[in-house]
């Protein structure tokens, strides 16, 4: 794919934005700090305007130091708004958010109307024109990126500690305050290097959701930081050549759009913390749990008339229960399906796997019931009900474990017998 | 009417409307969900206009109003799921919205008036020629119009809802027992938002609009504790930084919506400085006032402690002061009459016990 | 459910030599305020606590127990006050101090497992830009070990139970290494299990000659498992040995007037005591 040269340059400036922004972004997901890059990107403006005030020149270095000490600046003044008055945090920094912008705005149009005002220079910082990317500017993207990540680096450790437990990492001795004022300080630095990329309004997005993405898929800080660089890093060349090659689509937004994908696949899907996972296990439990009730049911109804010849008619089960004849239904599908029962004309009764199936269900919900009665002291009436809320949760190791504790008890509280663990049957 | 009073009056309306709305805002600590809010209605407006055409105002706060709806829905979405704190819910809902309607704008509407600048930050002296005509009568500005009957809808809003939106503010739980449904306030507050975000646009712009949801309300925030003080004042604050704004950028030439900001901005400054009761001067005089208050009654106390004469030299260690706050402290007392010197060193005299004994029982009953 | 008792492995008794000279005490605090903005949270506490013991703190809530410890580990600031660690300031004396801050102060759902928390007590250790040797992990592993979570090393922190991060942090605190120990309601909201295995770590601990002084919440069992006891409300009502200074007077005085039904729990609890306070 032929690329121009401003959509190289573009293309290199999103994926060092998109590395860099979600390396430190994952640090201020994790401390609750999403919004801060927020307020960052737009107290800038103000250091952007000033900095073009005093030097006359749009090169980019002295924007970015204008830009930088801006954003600190900001940060300290939300910081200390917090820390000294009855502010909130969120309120602090609206405020900063909006006033820094406020003034960078007025500076904008006074710049305007100066004679040599060729503002528009200055209008990226906004809006994020990454098309007005030149070499210098990648030049310096490059070089402050790799001093950020070489920070990143050299005080991992100690950055995990900032984001996990402060106050322990104050009582050994480390210096917590002056870690966070660094951090902070990196976080400016590629704030302001995304500036141009994709605007102020977006930065928020680089930084976060490439990390909101990546936590989804793990559960190491280390590898989260590697992701979400990745993730980062991807969505925005994925965004600039998309931008690039479809016309009418401004980088910023696209890339944007790519990374927020990404973190919905992620939240969907990924193996431990997806969301379509855990209802599909909800729902494999579910299933296990209605499968264990109709077995047990049709155990205990066959028990007590000691009879399990007859096949038991759909409205007396669905009494059991309460249930309607479509639920009953949908719990004895899968039984008879399995071998477990069989439906002749309008009844249902256990085949004999079924029973040794339903015996080892009655066989844990009675042990669970004596563990309830003995050790938690439950009088017998309640039991019933709490084993059932829960035994469906032991798994046969569980109950093995238990009758064991238990002494091997003959009967339950309500004094029917308990059957014998399966393999033993077998034997016998 | 003359422009300039279209505009003040334009400004005033807007900023009221938001210092009602922000104040709930500040209160519950949403002041960056309404920060949202004002970026993500983009898309409503985009859409909007393409369905209908044109930029008639009614369309296009249906659209933003049904935009905030889905923002908090879709914040609530994600932080319920609980794989996403709250602020990260907003962080990446917000952006992607506000990139949805950028997108939009840039493919669709890019030809048509409906351009970036003017929507990031409005344009309000155009407020008095952008006019309203209906039927083939010329109303007058539009904007007044719209900003007027935005004020008025949030002005029925905080009167009908008042009682319920402080308890619901204060203490969502008794709310909730009382019978009526926070969840159902905070989707009514957001919408009230959106509305008040679009009528302000064309005015202020979307970023500007934040400066007045927020800076008011936090202002009035440090100067009373009252919720009905604290609105009057907050829609006070924000007048004055309309007004206050619109001068200084006549004289200045410059953006009159980001003065309006500045102006907001040097009124909190002011007010998180010297507010009687909770800025930080008054506070650093609490401080200093009762430090010295403590710092007496503690060597006091220490004098009282050790029994006998206490050398000099031992007092700066143990106490941790310096030198010379120590001898403030002592000449203090030592004028009181409620401590005496002997040879090298201090002892309490009786008139000093007494005095320790009513302070610390009043003390002691208003603690325990 | 496991009905089975989880095993503390019992370390090997390795005695570490006393602190310092015989007399000084573990912790020495005169005159100690600490107010915050314009109203006092402690005022004006002394105390000398002893060595080698196992010292609750005790009082009702918003009394200041956690901002003593924090007073003494200096993460807040003091309005006056004198705290002395073994005789030398608390700079001085930082690596023989070991802090289990309490559980919710940190937010679990953290990208990390049980191993990476244990290795944060070593940071100190490990000193500027040098990352965890292998050595560093198994003194981590061990740690684990002692507290019975060896098998959980690599569990991430939000899929344990709360005993588990409770132990996860007096872990943390044992790799440390300290001679003193300051903890912050280490019981609060542990199952029997872990609260059973607590208590053999502190006791432990005891043996080693180590000292603890413990923020704890539950008046039913301060006898059972402590020495001393340090009585608190705002100022020091008491501080002194179990038998002598855990009495329903000055129960009385640290709890104010709601006091009726736990002075009849507590006189209850005291004819039940065993003759040797401090377990056995």
């Amino acid at each position: 794919m032929e690329l121009t040269f401003t959509a190289r340059n573009v293309l290199i400036g999103a994926t060092l934005l998109g590395a860099l922004g979600g390396t430190l972004g994952s640090f201020a997901l994790l401390r609750r700090q999403s919004l801060l890059g927020d307020a960052l990107a737009h107290a800038a403006l103000p250091g952007v305007c000033i900095a073009y005030l005093i030097t006359g020149t749009k090169s980019p270095l002295p924007l970015f130091a204008g830009a930088l000490v801006a954003g600190l600046i900001g940060s300290l003044l939300i910081l200390a708004t917090v820390r000294w008055s009855r502010i909130k945090e969120d309120s602090a920094i609206g405020i900063v958010l909006s006033v820094f912008f406020g003034v960078g705005i007025v500076l904008l149009t006074f710049i305007q109307k100066l004679p040599a005002g060729n503002q528009s220079g200055l209008d990226k910082y906004l809006f994020g024109q990454a098309a007005t990317l030149v070499e210098d500017d990648l030049k310096v993207m490059a070089v402050l990126g790799a001093v950020v990540v070489a920070f990143v680096v050299a005080f991992y450790k100690e950055f995990k500690l900032l984001s996990f437990d402060p106050g322990f990492g104050s009582s050994l001795g480390l210096p917590m305050r002056r870690l966070e004022v660094l951090l902070t300080l990196l976080l400016v630095v590629v704030v302001v290097v995304g500036l141009q990329t994709v605007g102020v309004v977006l930065i928020v997005a680089t930084l976060i959701t490439p990390a909101a993405a990546a936590r989804q898929w793990t559960d190491r800080l280390g590898a989260m930081l590697l992701l979400s660089a990745g993730i980062g890093a991807a969505s925005g060349a994925v965004g600039s050549l998309a931008s690039a090659s479809l016309s009418r689509l401004p980088t910023g937004p696209v890339i944007v759009l790519v990374s927020s994908s990404v973190l919905i696949v992620s939240l969907l899907l990924a193996p431990q913390r997806g969301i379509l996972w855990a209802r599909v296990r909800e729902r494999q439990a579910a299933e296990r749990i209605r499968r264990e009730n109709l077995l047990k049911d049709l155990y205990l109804l066959g028990e007590r008339k000691a009879d399990w010849a007859t096949a038991l008619t759909w409205p007396h089960l669905m009494g059991v229960r309460g249930q309607t004849g479509r639920e009953l239904s949908r719990s004895a599908r899968p039984l008879i399906a399995d071998g477990l029962a069989e439906q002749i004309g309008d009844t249902l009764r256990l085949t004999p796997a079924g029973r040794k199936e339903a015996e080892q269900v009655v066989r844990k919900h009675r042990i669970w019931e004596v563990y309830l009665n003995r050790r938690l002291e439950l009088p017998s009436d309640h039991v019933h009900r709490d084993a059932e809320a829960m035994e469906h949760t032991l798994s046969e190791l569980a109950v093995a474990e238990l009758e064991e504790a238990l002494g091997f008890p003959e009967s339950d509280p309500h004094g029917s017998p308990i059957p014998p663990r399966r393999s033993q049957r077998a034997a016998s | 009417m003359s422009p300039t009073l279209v505009i003040l009056l334009v400004g005033s309306c807007v900023a009221a409307s938001c210092a009602l709305i922000g104040s709930f805002l500040v209160l519950r600590k949403m002041a960056l969900l309404g920060d949202a809010i004002s970026h993500a209605v983009l898309p409503g407006i985009v859409i909007a206009f393409l369905i209908t055409g044109d930029r008639a105002a009614l369309p296009m706060v249906l659209g933003a109003g049904a935009l905030g709806v889905i923002t908090v829905m879709l914040v609530e979405l994600f932080n319920r799921s609980r794989r996403l704190k709250e602020d990260a819910s907003i962080g990446v809902v917000f952006p992607a919205l506000f990139s949805l309607g950028v997108i939009l704008i840039s493919r669709y509407a890019a030809q048509v008036d409906l351009d970036l600048d003017c929507v990031l930050y409005g344009e309000i002296a155009y407020a008095p020629w952008d006019t309203l005509t209906l039927g083939g009568t010329d109303l007058g500005p539009k904007a007044l119009w719209v900003n007027g009957s935005v004020l008025l809808l949030v002005l029925l809003f905080v009167l009908i809802f008042f009682k319920e939106l402080k308890i619901s503010t204060f203490d969502a739980g008794l709310a909730a027992s009382l019978g009526f449904s926070p969840v159902l306030i905070h989707y009514l507050l957001m919408s009230m938002v959106s509305v008040t975000v679009v009528g302000a646009f064309e005015s202020v712009g979307a970023i500007l609009v934040v400066a007045m949801l927020v800076v008011p309300p936090a202002t009035a925030y440090l100067l009373t504790d009252r919720l009905g003080t604290m609105l009057g004042l907050a829609v006070g604050v924000g007048v004055a930084s309309a007004l206050g704004g619109y001068g200084l950028a006549r004289a200045w030439d410059a953006s009159i919506a980001g003065a309006m900001a500045m102006v907001a901005g040097l009124l909190f400054l002011a007010a998180l400085l010297f507010s009687p009761s909770h800025g930080l001067l008054a506070r650093l005089l609490q401080l200093w006032r009762m430090g010295r208050r403590l710092s007496g009654q503690l060597l006091l106390l220490h004098l009282r402690k050790e029994g006998e004469v206490v050398p000099v030299s031992t007092l700066e260690r143990r106490f941790g002061w310096t030198a010379p706050r120590l001898r403030r402290v002592l000449s203090g007392l030592l004028r009181s009459g409620w401590v005496e010197r002997e040879g090298e060193g201090l002892r309490l005299t009786p008139r000093g016990a007494e005095v320790l004994e009513t302070t610390g029982r009043a003390q002691l009953a208003h603690k325990l | 459910m496991n009905p089975k008792p989880q095993i503390i492995k019992v370390p090997e008794r390795e005695e570490i030599s006393p602190a310092a000279a015989p007399g000084v005490p573990a912790i020495e605090v005169h005159d100690l305020t600490v107010a915050y903005r314009t109203q006092p949270v402690l005022w004006d506490v002394d105390l000398a606590l002893p060595e080698g013991k196992l010292i609750a703190i005790v009082g009702p809530n918003g009394a200041g127990k956690s901002t003593l410890l924090k007073a003494i580990l200096g993460l807040v600031p003091a309005v006056t006050g004198w705290v002395q660690i073994f005789g030398e300031t608390y700079a001085k004396r930082r690596s023989w101090v070991g802090y289990v801050p309490q559980r919710e102060s940190v937010d679990w759902d953290f990208p990390t497992s049980a191993l990476d928390v244990v290795t944060m007590g070593l940071y100190g250790r490990i000193g500027w830009l040098r990352r965890p040797s292998k050595h560093h992990r198994e003194t981590a592993l061990s740690c684990l070990d002692k507290v019975g979570m060896r098998d959980l090393a690599h569990r991430q922190i939000s899929q344990l139970s709360g005993g588990q991060q409770q132990r996860v942090f007096l872990a943390r605190a044992l790799a440390q290494d300290a001679r003193l120990y300051l903890m912050d309601e280490p019981f609060a909201g542990v199952d029997a299990t872990t609260e059973r295995a607590i208590l053999t770590l502190l006791k432990d601990l005891r043996a080693s000659g180590r000292t603890v002084v413990a923020v704890h919440h539950d008046l039913q069992t301060v006898a059972e498992y402590f020495d001393h006891v340090v009585l608190l409300n705002l100022r020091l009502v008491a501080s002194g040995p179990i038998s002598t200074t855990f009495n329903a007077d000055n129960l009385q005085r640290t709890y104010g007037g709601k006091l009726t039904v736990l002075t009849q729990a507590t006189e209850a609890l005291l004819q039940k005591r065993p003759l040797e306070s401090g377990g056995e």
